[in-house]
């Protein structure tokens, strides 16, 4: 059976479109919720995201200590901690949303959530509810091996990040990518920026130079302006942390200004 | 692929991307000057003529008697410059930052020692140095926050997580990952992505070299048992790794049990841990059945870490090494009994090994030989250990 990652992104090359990819932290509603509740946000926000043109989803899995993020996912995460998300919840909530929806969704989380499930339990749940690819921030390509037989023998893409820092390691990386490639904007950790250090000329011509399946950008994009801007760049964006701060700033009522982010971005994307 | 920097199935290179570049080039780097004689000869000078190496071999004759088993030495790393055996990695890492032309130094710390060591270096290398401290840690260890600020380090606290010595790799990381093209990230453990684990021990084992030259001097034989502290595990494996081959010597690695490992107020890694991955390594670490990482309690700041060096990690699967764990209560009442025996005022640290000590010394006979890496000295510890007896000294 085809990634739909693979398909979405081959569908949008037809139509001539970049991809939106959006994230949310599962289980978190900005504030204190009910124990039956705690994936009741998250669910409608996937289904109003992609109602306003978002393409892919990475549902973050909450970790005691995400230490690629920036303030914004690290209350994310603590509040959904709080709530009770478990990585068993996570999956039990793709199983109801892969009833709504065939878009591709894909789980982000830290390599200590996949160990300690199992690697080879972690990739078959992933296969039977629905999970096209995972994204691993504290695995770099050294260590890929380590989820490599199991993700591929379930069909799962293990996605590989470069960053501005990569130089001579983009070649490589690029070589050996699955799904899309995840390029992150400049250094640091994830959150919204006024602006980019990066030589974005010299760091997408490496990585076009090498990659032969689709790119995208993340880290930093907070509006539809910037989308446009960073799009120009690659095959699409990923925005998260201003998603996430809509959750933050609305709680359980953030459905309409997520849905309108998406929008703007949509709109500043296809501009 | 060839698995680099492991340790059996622990070690690896488990960090984001961003800094992996950074990680590469720290391993070449280290890969090159390791065996470069004007780094060894500079490094060397130092440890010497900055640190006071090497560090003293004591005979603690009235504990010998008083236990009544073992003969009983203690390798004083407490007597090094700035108190304890952390400025040995500090001295070869910031001189190592040096030689890759890097201008800021970053550090992690727990008890302050390590934060204290590098600032010292920086200070003396005239280095831009920035530590990462624990809310919680600065408080139990306001002396040593103050010290660094003298040597003109900057301090950061941390409020996330627990507020201590995790939290404080995780923002340390963090900043890593943002400033990495200028900044070298100075870990103060046997811990962290190779070359980590590799490169802190390589400069942590002139603790055992010395040791091992010293009772030869002494008594004419190896020591049978070797007692050391565990956090992260940096004067442990300091101690440990030059005896590792010698199998009649006993490796004993003391953990902190806090309030007790039947307790969920611990630090006892190797007791209670599971493996996985975490702070760029694969080894042991307390955690839930989810992966979340646990909150970890010991009265030592230093050893308040959810996990261990993946060299010990190994040395404890393999059964080269055994780990026991040392309340707190047992700890300060080894911190007390150091110093009314023999006038010596440990870290609260290393009254972990102390303790532990005490338990093993009198199951050993008298010809044979314990030794005790006394890590670091306990003047830092004192107000919280009055503090622990219901003692008021704040005035």
């Amino acid at each position: 059976m085809a990634n739909r990652i693979d398909t979405t992104f081959a569908a949008l090359k037809k139509q001539g479109k970049k991809a939106l990819i959006t994230y949310i932290v599962a289980g978190d509603s900005g504030t204190s919720v009910p124990a039956d509740k705690t994936f009741d946000l998250t669910e409608q926000a996937i289904c109003a995201m992609e109602q306003a043109g978002v393409d892919l989803i990475e549902i973050g899995v909450p970790f005691s200590d995400p230490i690629a993020e920036g303030k914004t996912i690290q209350e994310a995460s603590q509040r959904a901690l709080r709530n009770g998300t478990t990585l068993h919840g996570v999956f039990g909530m793709v199983e109801r949303l892969r009833k709504k929806t065939d878009m591709p969704l894909l789980l982000m989380l830290y390599a200590n959530s996949v160990f300690r499930t199992g690697t080879d339990r972690f990739f078959a749940r992933c296969a039977e509810v629905g999970i096209d690819g995972v994204i691993v921030p504290d695995l770099p390509f050294e260590e890929h091996d380590e989820f490599q037989d199991a993700s591929e023998r379930n069909g799962v893409y293990n996605i590989s990040l470069v960053t501005p820092t990569s130089h001579s390691r983009i070649a490589k990386i690029a070589a050996a990518a699955q799904g899309f490639l995840y390029c992150v904007s400049s250094t640091g950790v994830t959150g919204m920026r006024e602006n980019f250090s990066t030589d974005f000329d010299t760091f997408f011509g490496e990585i076009g130079k090498h990659a032969s399946i689709p790119y995208c950008v993340g880290f930093g994009i907070r509006n539809g302006e910037a989308a446009r801007r960073m799009g120009s760049y690659c095959d699409g964006v990923i925005v998260g942390s201003a998603i996430v701060n809509q959750v933050a700033a609305h709680q359980t009522e953030a459905v309409p200004a997520i849905t309108a982010l998406c929008r703007e971005l949509r709109e500043g994307l296809d501009t | 692929m060839e698995k680099i920097g492991r340790f059996g199935e622990f070690g690896g290179q488990y960090v984001p991307e961003t800094v992996m570049n950074a990680v590469s080039e720290l391993q070449e780097a280290y890969e090159r000057y390791r065996s470069d004689p004007q780094f060894l000869a500079e490094l060397r000078d130092l440890y010497r003529n900055y640190a006071f190496r090497p560090s003293l071999m004591y005979y603690a004759e009235k504990m010998t008697k008083d236990l009544g088993g073992a003969k009983i030495y203690i390798k004083r790393e407490d007597l090094n410059h700035t108190g304890s055996h952390k400025i040995n990695n500090a001295l070869g890492q910031v001189l190592l930052a040096k030689y890759m032309g890097k201008k800021r130094v970053i550090a992690e710390t727990g008890a302050g020692q390590h934060g204290v060591a590098t600032a010292t270096i920086c200070a003396y290398f005239d280095m831009e140095c920035e530590v990462y401290m624990g809310r919680e840690d600065m408080e139990r260890q306001a002396l040593n926050v103050y010290r660094m600020e003298l040597l003109g380090a900057k301090v950061t606290g941390t409020d996330s997580g627990t507020a201590t010595l995790k939290d404080a790799i995780n923002e340390a990381m963090r900043d890593w990952a943002t400033n990495v093209e200028t900044t070298f990230y100075c870990i103060g453990s046997v811990m962290g992505p190779h070359p980590y684990p590799t490169m802190v021990r390589d400069f942590q084992k002139i603790i055992g070299e010395e040791a091992k030259a010293q009772l030869m001097e002494k008594e004419g034989k190896l020591p049978d048992c070797v007692v050391a502290c565990v956090g992260g595990g940096s004067n442990a494996i300091g101690i440990f790794y030059d005896f590792i081959p010698d199998t009649s010597v006993r490796l004993v690695g003391a953990e902190a049990a806090g309030r007790g490992i039947d307790t969920n107020e611990h630090a006892a890694t190797l007791s209670k841990g599971d493996t996985g991955i975490f702070h760029g390594m694969k080894s042991v670490f307390l955690q839930n059945e989810e992966g979340q990482i646990a909150p970890v309690f010991s009265i030592s700041a230093g050893l308040d870490y959810p996990g261990i060096g993946p060299e010990h990690a190994y040395l404890h699967s393999t059964g080269r090494a055994e780990y026991v764990a040392i309340t707190d209560e047992e700890a300060v009442q080894a911190f007390e009994y150091l110093s009314r025996t023999e006038g010596i005022i440990p870290a609260v640290e290393s009254a972990h090994a102390v303790a532990a000590a005490r338990k093993i010394a009198p199951t050993m006979r008298p010809d044979q030989i314990l030794l005790i890496n006394l890590s670091g000295r306990g003047d830092k510890d004192v107000q919280q250990i009055a503090r622990y007896r219901g003692v008021n000294i704040d005035g």
